[in-house]
């Protein structure tokens, strides 16, 4: 066998392992759908009234479940980077990783386990979370393709979250530190994003940062697509951006396993 | 066990001048180690003098500053990976996956040591009836005893037949039935042919375990033999007697002459020739006019090695 098979066998066991612990404890998984569905509520049915009415031009006539719901996904997939960040973070302070580390089993076989296990589960409540979306009358416009592209592009957006959540669970010193380094990931940067009013309505200087941090051109693409409105160059953007994390969150993550070495 | 047969056969373990700091603290200060192959050798000394340090470096999970070391022929350094397939390691620490079964985590480590499935049932199957986990196969390991954890851990470290098994603290908070358990499963081991690297805190494990012993001091290996030559070099067991007062002392150093005696304490040391006898015939000779006020019986144990080999006691050296 080359190495490469070997690699790619070894993590699919350590994917097979990350799946069956939120099989066995799904509680993480549950919780990655409710924080999105109680925003979801939230935005829909009691803050959306006020805000829909001030969208104007943003929401092209549409109700503002439908400019919502775009912004609640990525949510969503920014949900999941806390249970990796915490099942990292578990695995490091235990000591499964040193057993790992002395056997013959091809080196970074763990982290690619948890960042597939992330995207596997993220389908999952993105899927959960559209779903209740529906029924909360959210009306998506998306072509047969078009569907391909938002679930590529949350596959792709997921995976780069991932690779960023994997360095943060390795460099946490505990498990509560690890869920605390995750929360920017899932609320501030989803906040300070498209993804519940346009860029174009915050303050100047909060307005700059929302344009151009990954999240908002992600969040775009996905309106885009859900709403037929025209794509433009986001979703390259959001996949430029996805690829530029993902290779940040690589990066970071090699060097932190590697650390635990000396 | 025989220890003298094992010398001549190949080196598992060969280490030479392994040095080990973190920062300004020296962990370990030029170990040499030579274990046979074969052979069940005991690394003993209290917390923080360098054992762990010493099996992480040698089962590949930390790299030394300085020395050189091989283990079953491969190099450290140069060839990790080849010595990573021939070892097995039971850390300090629970190595087990406690979100899966007992049963799960032996498949596990047969999936990654890429065994086909119908072995790696048969051999997880195995060890499970040979750990005596068999009914606890299908529960996770937060129901099980802390022998029991140990024994799955142990079963894990197993599950690719290592020729070197690294054994850091086996029996560390285990109940004394539990201890004489995991002993039985290192002889066991040794039976098969493995060669063992354990570290321990107690002489008696050593004793009980062990074709040769090295103790750790602060990072240096201070003494190496068979745990006999390692006794005969410290105080052996004696009998202890302490008196009232000076009087009682001195009539009772009259009546047994080979006793050595400490005038401050008020105390009086015989050796132990052991058992019971040993213990009558003092009594006797003591005689019923002598009122002692305390007797005890002493074993080495190693703070008694501890102290004979460095002249300090063997208090925790973690810092």
């Amino acid at each position: 066998m080359s190495t490469l098979t070997i690699a790619a066998q070894d993590s699919v066991t350590m994917l097979g392992r990350e799946l069956k612990h939120t099989l066995r404890f799904p509680l993480l998984l549950i919780g990655s759908i409710l924080t999105p569905v109680v925003f979801l509520l939230l935005f829909a049915y009691i803050l959306g009234g006020p805000i829909g009415h001030g969208l104007g031009a943003a929401a092209r006539g549409a109700p503002y479940v439908d400019f919502l719901v775009p912004g609640i996904v990525i949510m969503t997939v920014a949900a999941g980077s806390g249970t990796t960040a915490i099942t990292v973070c578990t695995d490091m302070t235990g000591g499964i990783i040193d057993r790992f580390r002395t056997m013959a089993v091809s080196r970074g076989a763990v982290l690619t386990g948890h960042v597939g296990g992330n995207v596997l589960r993220t389908l999952v409540t993105t899927t959960a979370v559209t779903g209740v979306a529906l029924l909360a009358g959210f009306r998506p416009q998306a072509s047969v393709a078009g569907w391909f592209a938002v679930v590529g592009i949350v596959a792709a957006f997921a995976f780069a979250l991932a690779w960023l959540s994997v360095a943060l669970g390795l460099v946490a010193k505990s498990v509560a530190g690890a869920n605390s380094a995750s929360l920017p990931i899932q609320f501030l940067l989803p906040f300070l994003s498209s993804a519940f009013v346009p860029a174009d309505s915050m303050p100047a200087g909060v307005r700059w940062f929302t344009a151009h941090q990954p999240f908002t051109p992600v969040v775009e693409s996905l309106r885009a697509l859900l709403t037929g409105a025209p794509l433009g160059n986001t979703a390259y953007l959001a996949l430029a951006w996805s690829a530029a994390v993902a290779l940040a969150g690589y990066l970071w993550a090699r060097a932190a396993f590697r650390r635990g070495t000396r | 066990m025989n220890a003298s047969t094992k010398h001549a056969t190949r080196a598992a373990v060969s280490a030479n001048g392994l040095r080990k700091a973190y920062g300004e603290q020296m962990v370990l200060d030029g170990v040499d180690l030579r274990i046979g192959e074969g052979e069940v050798f005991a690394l003993l000394g209290p917390n923080g003098a360098g054992k762990t340090t010493t099996v992480k470096i040698l089962s590949t999970l930390i790299r030394a500053d300085a020395g050189t070391a091989s283990v079953m022929g491969h190099d450290l350094r140069g060839e990790a990976g080849a010595v990573r397939a021939v070892i097995g390691v039971t850390g300090q620490f629970s190595a087990v996956d406690k979100w899966l079964t007992g049963e799960e985590n032996l498949l596990l480590m047969g999936r990654l040591l890429h065994l086909p499935a119908a072995e790696r049932r048969a051999r997880a199957a195995g060890l499970l009836e040979r750990f005596q986990l068999a009914g606890a196969a299908r529960r996770l390991p937060a129901t099980y005893s802390g022998g029991m954890t140990r024994r799955l851990d142990i079963a894990m470290t197993l599950m690719g037949r290592p020729r070197l098994v690294f054994l850091d603290e086996p029996t560390a908070g285990l109940d004394p039935r539990s201890r004489r358990t995991t002993w039985q499963l290192i002889r066991d081991l040794v039976a098969e042919g493995v060669t063992v690297l354990l570290t321990t805190q107690y002489l008696e494990e050593a004793d009980q375990l062990a074709d040769r012993v090295a103790v750790l001091d602060r990072g240096r290996i201070v003494a190496e033999g068979t745990p006999a030559e390692l006794k005969r070099r410290v105080p052996g067991a004696h009998i202890r007697l302490r008196f009232a007062d000076a009087a009682s002392l001195g009539a009772a150093a009259q009546a047994l002459r080979e006793a050595t005696r400490d005038d401050e304490e008020l105390v009086l040391r015989i050796p132990d020739e052991g058992g019971i006898a040993s213990l009558r015939d003092v009594l006797a000779r003591l005689g019923e006019g002598v009122a002692v006020e305390a007797l005890s019986i002493r074993t080495p144990d190693l703070d008694d090695v501890f102290f004979a080999l460095t002249g300090h006691p063997s208090k925790d050296q973690t810092q």
